[in-house]
């Protein structure tokens, strides 16, 4: 059965295709200011892409802050639940998802079945979410791409005491003009992403293996100080981008068992 | 109070059945209930002109004595939340920050206050008061935001302190508070002129005592299944247990209402069709949002049973000796859900969530009221281990729309019931 999937985030819209238990192709797409047509893009390309036409779908799942938006989703479920159900598709053995988006960071407890059993979402604020991460990365005229391979040239990461973005940003143009040198300050940046996001886990309570998920999961720094300051080893999938369309288009597959029995 | 009587419907229809079932399900006391607080409010409001007084009082405080002097009590607490309801707030509360209020401040303090400046809101601002009490049992904020009141109308502030419960309500603590209440006494004899007539004290104190036995049994129908109530319900008819608790009106009023109640029960009609989780709030409502917050989660087949707040006030009659009224009452004021350790509220908590067999608990972390909101993590943690129960923590403010953000709060809600339903 070809089931597929649809996260529209704040900044990337994600699609991801399965035949059962395979994954058959994935997609990104700048989201944009019409979260309905990077819905239709993403999807069309990614139909484009595997070489499957939509009517061949059995059912599509949306997910995500957009997930309302898509207009020929059989259902929308919140991407709390997909990343559950995607973590536990690409590894069946995790306990604890941090999912760290463009403006939210998760962390997610899921049970053996990948069904979740708590989860914690950041408050009303940029702060340690991939916007953060963008903001900075502009402010020091860094591509965000290498971002997080600055940081591992830093000798002493600089503090960065705001939580606040825009405050932050004041903050980082303060430690450049003060001679700071740019892995430091990149460095101190993730540190500062890295102790809001564990304190959000930390409420939840950490249960090993930990994966993470999202754009930010590319960024090796942020994921290596996330596991400096949890103490745990933290697993990075080469589809952490996707997680959530691919747990979207799992939950399609449920759906439409559901409806046959 | 502004809000919309159908507030509890789910989505609209305009299929006739359907819009019958809508009627059977509203509750048909709103009506008397619009009426008696319309009908307060004028008399609040030509006070003067009928040579009464009027007072403005905090919430919690003791209204009683003001009821037993023919003084009219005004709530600028409940103006807050008409304000809230009327969606007024944000405009209130930037003026007030216009004067120099933070943001940080309590909504119900910044919107009332550039209300007393602006006669603005959805009343016209409130009447001026003679005299004002203030009891701190319910915050630290309100000690300010009177003595400001005090300051821009030149009149007399009477403070009650009752002290914050930690364990145990000490005998000197006790003795603190009832030396206060006699104080108080005399406070109110100096502003009207006249001796308290204590034979009227207790008849007061008998009609207080009832209208909070009647109130929460209002409360307590909720525990049936369905519930024929919700909390959003309960947030609307809260109004005259806080404002006219003492007066046979209330005591009327909620026998009315437990009445229809009880017959909605017979009926069979719930106020959530298809009523399957059931779940319990704690904080304050969200005053702007109870109708989105109504449907939200009648659209997932939930009902908000109960919740901590309308309770806060009938939890504490079982300490009133209506016969001791005046010592009693000053011990039972002082050990309000809000003033006592984290402790004695996960008692209160465990026993609401049995009464009300609920499926998960739903935590309003409110911006404004510090008191409520501090230390809900740590319930939060302590309900989920210790009674393994489900629960949501959503962030917002009673009145500053500007605390609300709608799609990380539907999130949020929509994650917890998928992981209710599993």
């Amino acid at each position: 059965m070809l089931t597929a999937g649809i996260d529209i985030g704040s900044i990337t819209a994600k699609a991801a295709i399965l035949q059962d238990d395979t994954l058959l192709g994935t997609r990104v797409v700048f989201t944009g200011y019409n979260a309905s047509q990077a819905g239709k893009t993403v999807m069309t390309d990614l139909a484009k892409d595997t070489g499957i036409p939509m009517a061949d779908l059995a059912a599509v799942v949306a997910t995500g802050y957009g997930r309302n938006s898509v207009e020929f989703a059989t259902k929308s479920i919140t991407e709390i639940t997909c990343h559950g159900a995607g973590a536990h598709f690409l590894n069946p053995n995790v306990r604890f998802i941090i999912d760290i988006g463009g403006q939210d960071s998760k962390v997610i407890k899921v049970d053996g079945a990948g069904r979740v059993l708590d989860f914690a979402m950041n408050d009303k604020c940029a702060a340690g979410t991939g916007r953060f991460l963008e903001v900075m990365a502009r402010a020091l005229e860094v591509d965000l791409d290498g971002f997080g391979d600055f940081c591992l040239k830093s000798t002493a990461p600089s503090k960065i005491s705001s939580i606040c973005t825009v405050f932050a940003e004041s903050e980082v143009i303060s430690l450049i003009s003060k001679g700071e040198s740019r892995e430091n300050i990149i460095a101190g940046i993730h540190e500062s992403v890295a102790s809001r996001v564990a304190a959000l886990a930390r409420r939840v309570g950490v249960v090993e293996p930990v994966m993470m998920t999202g754009g930010v999961a590319k960024n090796i720094c942020a994921v290596r100080a996330l596991e400096r300051k949890l103490e745990t080893e933290i697993q990075v999938s080469p589809h952490a981008q996707v997680n959530g369309a691919i747990g979207a288009a799992v939950l399609a597959g449920r759906l439409k068992v559901k409806a046959q029995s | 109070m502004a809000e919309q009587p159908d507030k509890t419907t789910s989505s609209p229809t305009k299929e006739p059945s359907k819009d019958l079932e809508k009627e059977r399900r509203k509750i048909k006391s709103v009506a008397k209930m619009k009426e008696i607080m319309t009908t307060y409010y004028i008399d609040a409001k030509t006070a003067r002109d009928n040579g009464k007084k009027v007072a403005w009082i905090t919430s919690g405080g003791p209204v009683e004595f003001l009821i037993a002097m023919d003084v009219i009590p005004v709530y600028p607490e409940n103006h807050g939340a008409m304000i809230g309801a009327s969606k007024m707030g944000v405009d209130l509360c930037e003026k007030a920050e216009e004067m120099g209020y933070s943001r940080d401040l309590c909504s119900y303090a910044r919107s009332d206050i550039a209300c007393s400046v602006t006669n603005g809101g959805p009343i016209g601002g409130l009447p001026a008061p003679d005299f004002l009490v203030c009891c701190n049992n319910i915050c630290g904020t309100v000690l300010k935001w009177y003595e400001v009141a005090a300051r821009y109308y030149d009149v007399p502030l009477f403070i009650l302190d009752t002290p914050f419960i930690h364990t145990s309500f000490s005998e000197s603590a006790k003795k603190y508070v009832i030396a206060q209440t006699y104080e108080y006494i005399a406070f109110l004899e100096k502003q009207c002129g006249k001796k308290m007539d204590y034979d009227r004290m207790n008849d007061v104190a008998r009609l207080a005592v009832e209208g909070l036995r009647l109130w929460q049994a209002v409360l307590d129908t909720a525990a049936h299944k369905p519930a024929p109530m919700t909390a959003f319900d309960a947030f609307f008819h809260l109004a005259l247990i806080v404002t006219l608790r003492g007066t046979q009106i209330t005591v009327d009023y909620y026998k009315q209402l437990l009445d229809e109640m009880n017959q909605r029960i017979k009926d069979g009609i719930a106020m959530v069709p298809n009523e399957k989780y059931r779940l319990l709030w704690d904080n304050l409502p969200v005053w702007y949002r109870t109708k989105w917050l109504s449907d939200k989660f009648a659209s997932h087949n939930a009902c908000l049973v109960g919740d901590t707040y309308t309770s806060a006030w009938s939890g504490v009659m079982d300490l009133i000796d209506e016969h001791n009224f005046i010592e009693t009452g000053a011990v039972a004021y002082s050990s309000v859900y809000i003033n006592v350790s984290l402790d004695m509220m996960m008692e209160t908590l465990e026993k609401l969530i049995k009464k009300y067999d609920v499926d998960g608990l739903v935590m309003h972390s409110n911006r404004s009221c510090k008191p409520y909101s501090l230390g809900q993590y740590d319930l939060q943690k302590r309900v989920m281990k210790e009674l393994n129960l489900p629960t949501l923590i959503i962030e917002a403010d009673m009145v500053d729309e500007r605390s609300f953000s709608e799609s990380q709060i539907e999130t949020r809600i929509d994650a917890f019931m998928e992981t209710l339903k599993g």
